[in-house]
């Protein structure tokens, strides 16, 4: 297969490379093309940096040339959502407060993807500070998705999922709080995964909630995002909440699960009743019930579980979010860095008017609450309350994992649905990720992969949780399932012929 | 104690707040350095600038400091402890939070044991959290402040002490007892004038005799003892003439002034905060286990009261001279060393308050090479006086010429002759033998005075050489006439 | 909307001012039923029993990592103040402040 065509992979493009058949120029050039030709209509790139890009790439061939080793992801085109901090490159998380931030360092992850010789393409759009379901709260435009321009791609990751759907890139790296890499992944077809909590160094990650933010990687393969998670994850000095352990064999599992005639026997799915509740689409439900019966067709068992705490989950989720919230984004102040008020006659209408100019509609909203919960006299009323429902989400996942080695769901009740659909009613938005948040306040890790379409044509997305530190056993049962069905291989319609 | 009451009518009621800037390398969450002194804005990095995407990661010897700080004041250690982040919006607070301890501070408890007045006292803490410094705002003209962010991130412990302080003189005694601790267990300089000691007091007023606690203003800007010592006296005339009118006490922050020797309420009420704590989730809880106390106990040098106690029990040192002995760490170790060197305690003390300590503006100058007199070079001098080598008065002398010209004793005695001018009536003798077996010579001197050659010859000859030749021709005129 | 409100507007403009935001009328109308809203959903955990139940703070099993006392460069002067929106020789520079409220540093006069 063609390095640079738009269905090329991660196994496809590094070989090459490395083995100097085809340059990493040529690679990146091709995507490049593509972009320039295709994101206008999709809105995916905040920032194309196709001089930085050029320059990687010659690194990397410059090293196959010297006969170095140009790493294992040597020529990869990757985009990385605005919320990583790119040394000398302008991050803004897609906030006014942010415009013009240049920084001084570069985020863990972004390093180790550069250090093993990928290709950054530029900066994805994003839902504003990472807050948001739809890529609708960005303040640089919204992310159309390829499936369907009238559709949104998800959120907070919007540009990341839909870049890697329209092959604007091979993978892309993106954050996960609520659902903000699943759920895009899901709405545009592609694989994405939230690895377990301090899996992934969050040093260099833009803080939206710091216990439950979590990076990770996209991709259109298992294969391929569990490469990326491998070269991503890994402890890290400048994290104090970074996991220890070692990475684990995330590609080899993916492998092992993709095997013809590999076969899920002993593997035992679980599938919770409560993420089946009412509300959902009859379609995305239908999907996954299909994605159950092929796992079983594997010799996969299937075992019903109960998560008993799971309809306290959104108001869990949006307590702890949004107190945490409101605390890290208390920095942008106009003094340091960012944007700032013009003329201000006071310190406090330096602070006031820079911040509510310069902050959109929804992250005022989640200071707001986070502020309101956090208030003494509230505190263990609202954020106290519901870091002990947390602990009771927790302790429901352990307990479904004694009896289950991965609980498979859906991640989205719905497809995508439309521009401006839900941004009336706030709660309306918070709602919908109720099939996501719980493994955020938990701390599993969780994979999306492709499952289906809708009669429409719109992706729907499965859901594989995992124990803590579980991705290989995630990875090897999305490898399967992947490698059992199509889905993955189904391409968006060309941007030109949509409507 | 019964001290006298600082005031007739009213029981004064003082809490203090101290905070203690831990010296150590770096930062309390980040690598850049700690030096005092830098050019504005050049000792950070993006962690303590609070850029975002920054993270906090804890420095062990910050830890280290604190426990040692907790176990010096007799604090529970907890096991296990958190840290909790502190908002509100200022220049100076780069994450628009501090993170510091609430709910669970590393040690609680304890309590600081001073003398005053040669009375024992002891001030019962609270507890003693760690937390980070903020950076330092400078006020310009024209409607502008300047923001230094070096400051930020430098690692503190917080002194909460319960309201037992009852006097400015007590308080300021009580603010002179950390330093010195802080300064023995060598975490920090505990220096005032410079900001690694800073000193927040809460001062209240209720009849004697009434346990219900009067409504407390809290009191701040005092950066030396004496500023401690005279706001606190300004704050209790203020309440106490309030409360005599039948006036009531406004809860508030008041901002020392010393040029004008006032407390002034913190003017245009400064706007809301809700400090809305609640736990670090980038630092997960702290756990300080045994093994961790028990090098931290294993390496805890001596402290001021231990050494009081030895010196005036073993050493037999008068509860004053101890006293100032002990009052800096510094001074103690100098004279240990002296003592060890083989000084005998009581005139080394003695040589130390009256001449030593005279000569220097801060006791830590006794450390290091630096020091004119090292402690074993005093030890040799008293030894000099001790033998009878030197008078008292010589051996002041001796040390003057030892202190400016960096020299020992026992070469400038060898030097100049002292040890010989000592012998004075051993020369007279000599000189009076040698002039007494020569009369022929005696005679014939007033004629001819190249004889004294002769003389002083024989004189050395007489004493082996080491006749001072000068204080030899002096005694001879005068016998020879 | 059901019944009594949660919050009005008078404490939202409270917390808008703890939050250093400068909202206009219609943003504090808006999110005096937007916050109703959502405070009246999240309260369906107060139904929930947490006795006995530990606070989940951190999604770790593990204890504080400490590092050693080492220090590196710092950033050059240039770097640090790169990004400042208003900067004035080797400082920051913010409207004149007025003595400040409780906690940490100190201020000098110039």
């Amino acid at each position: 297969m063609d390095p640079r065509a738009a269905t090329s992979t991660i196994a496809s493009i590094v070989p090459a490379v490395r083995a100097g058949k085809i340059r990493a120029r040529e690679v990146a050039d091709a995507y490049l093309e593509r972009i320039a030709r295709e994101d206008a209509a999709l809105g995916c790139y905040v920032r194309v940096d196709a001089e930085g890009a050029r320059r990687s790439a010659d690194a990397v061939d410059a090293a196959v040339k010297a006969g170095r080793d140009p790493g294992p992801l040597a020529g990869v085109p990757l985009g990385i959502k605005d919320i990583f901090c790119t040394k000398g490159v302008e991050t803004a998380c897609a906030s006014k407060i942010l415009r013009g931030f240049v920084p001084p360092y570069e985020s863990t992850v972004t390093a180790r993807l550069a250090a093993a010789g990928a290709v950054s393409l530029g900066k994805l759009n994003m839902d504003e500070f990472a807050m948001g379901s739809s890529n609708e709260n960005s303040a640089v435009g919204t992310v159309k998705n390829p499936w369907s321009l009238a559709h949104v791609p998800g959120g907070s990751s919007g540009g990341s999922a839909a870049a890697v759907a329209a092959s604007l890139c091979v993978g892309a790296t993106g954050t996960d709080t609520g659902g903000s890499i699943r759920q895009p992944a899901s709405l545009c077809g592609v694989v994405g995964i939230k690895p377990t909590y301090g899996r992934v160094s969050r040093y260099g990650v833009i803080a939206f909630a710091s216990s439950l933010d979590h990076p990770g990687p996209f991709a259109r393969t298992v294969e391929d995002t569990a490469t990326l998670l491998e070269v991503m994850a890994g402890a890290d000095p400048l994290d104090a909440t970074s996991v220890p352990q070692p990475v684990g064999a995330y590609a080899k599992a993916a492998r092992a699960g993709r095997q013809s005639g590999s076969s899920l026997n002993g593997v035992r799915v679980g599938v919770p009743a409560e993420y089946f509740a009412a509300g959902m689409d009859p379609e995305v439900e239908a999907a996954v019930r299909g994605a159950h019966e092929e796992l079983a067709r594997a010799g996969a068992t299937l075992v019903p579980v109960s998560l008993p705490h799971t309809r306290y989950a959104i108001a869990t989720y949006y307590l702890v979010c949004t107190a945490e919230a409101s605390s890290n984004l208390s920095r942008y102040d106009g003094v340091k860095y960012g944007a700032r008020a013009a003329d201000p006659k006071s310190l406090e209408e330096l602070y006031a008017r820079t911040r509510g100019e310069g902050f959109g509609r929804e992250p005022k909203r989640r200071i707001m609450l986070g502020t309101y919960v956090l208030r003494a006299g509230y505190y263990e009323a609202y954020y106290g309350k519901a870091l002990r429902a947390r602990r009771k989400i927790a302790d429901d996942f352990a307990a479904a994992f004694a009896k289950c080695d991965v609980l498979v769901t859906a991640t989205s009740p719905v497809p995508a649905f439309k521009f401006g659909e839900r941004m009336g009613d706030p709660l309306q938005m918070y709602l919908a990720d109720v099939l996501t948040v719980a493994p955020n306040l938990a701390g599993i890790p969780a994979l999306a992969q492709p499952c289906g379409f809708s009669t429409m044509g719109l992706p729907i997305g499965l859901q594989v949780m995992g124990p803590p530190l579980g991705e290989e056993a995630c990875f090897r049962v999305a490898g399967a399932y992947e490698s059992r069905t199509s889905w993955h291989e189904k391409r968006p319609p060309d941007v030109g012929g949509l409507k | 104690m019964t001290a006298t009451p600082m005031h007739p009518k009213y029981e004064v009621v003082i809490g203090l707040e101290v905070h203690v800037q831990l010296a150590t390398k770096s930062k309390i969450f980040s690598w850049s350095s700690t030096a005092f002194g830098a050019e504005p804005n050049t000792e950070t990095d993006p962690v303590c600038l609070g850029m975002p995407g920054t993270l906090p990661v804890l420095n062990a010897a910050a830890v280290e400091a604190a426990v040692r700080l907790g176990l010096a004041a007799g604090c529970k250690i907890r096991p296990r402890c958190r840290f909790s982040r502190k908002h509100y919006f200022y220049p100076d607070l780069p994450k628009g939070f501090q993170i510091s301890q609430f709910d669970e501070p590393i040690c609680e408890g304890g309590a600081i044991k001073f003398r005053l007045h040669g009375e024992p006292h002891s001030v019962r803490l609270t507890r003693i959290h760690m937390e980070e410094d903020a950076g330092k705002n400078l006020h310009a003209a024209a409607g502008v402040s300047f923001v230094d962010y070096n400051r930020a991130g430098v690692p503190l412990c917080e002194i909460v002490s319960e309201p037992d302080v009852r006097s400015a003189e007590e308080a300021a005694e009580y603010v002179r007892a950390i330093r010195s601790l802080v300064r023995y267990l060598g975490i920090g300089d505990g220096n005032m004038e410079e900001g690694s000691l800073r000193c927040d007091a809460n001062v209240s007023l209720r009849l004697h005799g009434e346990t219900k606690l009067g409504t407390k203003a809290e009191i701040k800007n005092m950066n030396s003892f004496k500023n401690v010592r005279d706001a606190v006296e300004y704050e209790v005339k203020r309440q106490a003439t309030l409360l005599d009118k039948g006036e009531r006490i406004v809860q508030e922050t008041r901002l020392w002034d010393a040029s004008r020797g006032v407390t002034q309420s913190m003017r245009s009420k400064e706007q809301a905060h809700d400090y809305k704590y609640f736990p670090e989730p980038d630092l997960p809880p702290l756990v300080v286990d045994e093994a961790f106390l028990a090098k931290v106990r294993a390496t805890q040098p001596p402290l001021p009261e231990e050494l009081f106690i030895k010196y005036t029990t073993e050493q037999g040192l008068s509860p004053q001279d101890a006293g100032v002995l002990v009052a800096d760490r510094a001074t103690a170790r100098y004279f240990d060393s002296s003592v060890s060197s083989g000084a005998p305690a009581k005139p080394a003390a003695n040589w130390i308050i009256n001449e030593v300590l005279a000569r220097v503006s801060d006791p830590r100058d006794l450390e290091g090479d630096a020091v004119p007199v090292p402690a074993k070079n005093l030890a040799e001098l008293v030894g000099c006086v001790q033998s009878g080598t030197l008078s008292s008065k010589q051996a002041k002398d001796v040390f003057a010429k030892m202190w400016a010209e960096k020299r020992t004793a026992g070469d400038i005695v060898k030097a100049e002759g002292l040890a010989q001018v000592s012998d004075a009536g051993a020369l007279e003798e000599a000189c009076k033998r040698v002039v007494a077996a020569n009369p022929e010579e005696a005679s014939r001197f007033k004629e001819n005075p190249k004889l004294m050659g002769f003389f002083v010859g024989a004189v050395m000859k007489e004493t082996g050489g080491k006749a001072n030749p000068k204080a030899v021709n002096e005694i001879l005129r005068r016998l020879l006439g | 909307m059901s019944g009594a409100s949660r919050i009005k507007p008078e404490e939202v403009r409270e917390i808008a001012t703890l939050s250093r935001l400068r909202l206009s009328d219609e943003e504090v109308k808006a999110l005096t039923q937007d916050l109703d809203s959502i405070l009246g959903y999240v309260a369906e955990l107060s139904a929930l029993d947490m006795t006995g139940v530990e606070p989940m703070t951190h999604a770790v099993p593990f204890d504080c990592p400490l590092r050693a006392d080492e220090v590196r460069p710092s950033l050059p002067l240039e770097e640090a103040l790169a990004n400042a929106p208003r900067r004035e020789a080797s400082f920051f520079q913010v409207p004149r402040i007025v003595p400040g409220p409780a906690g940490g540093g100190g201020e000098e006069d110039l």
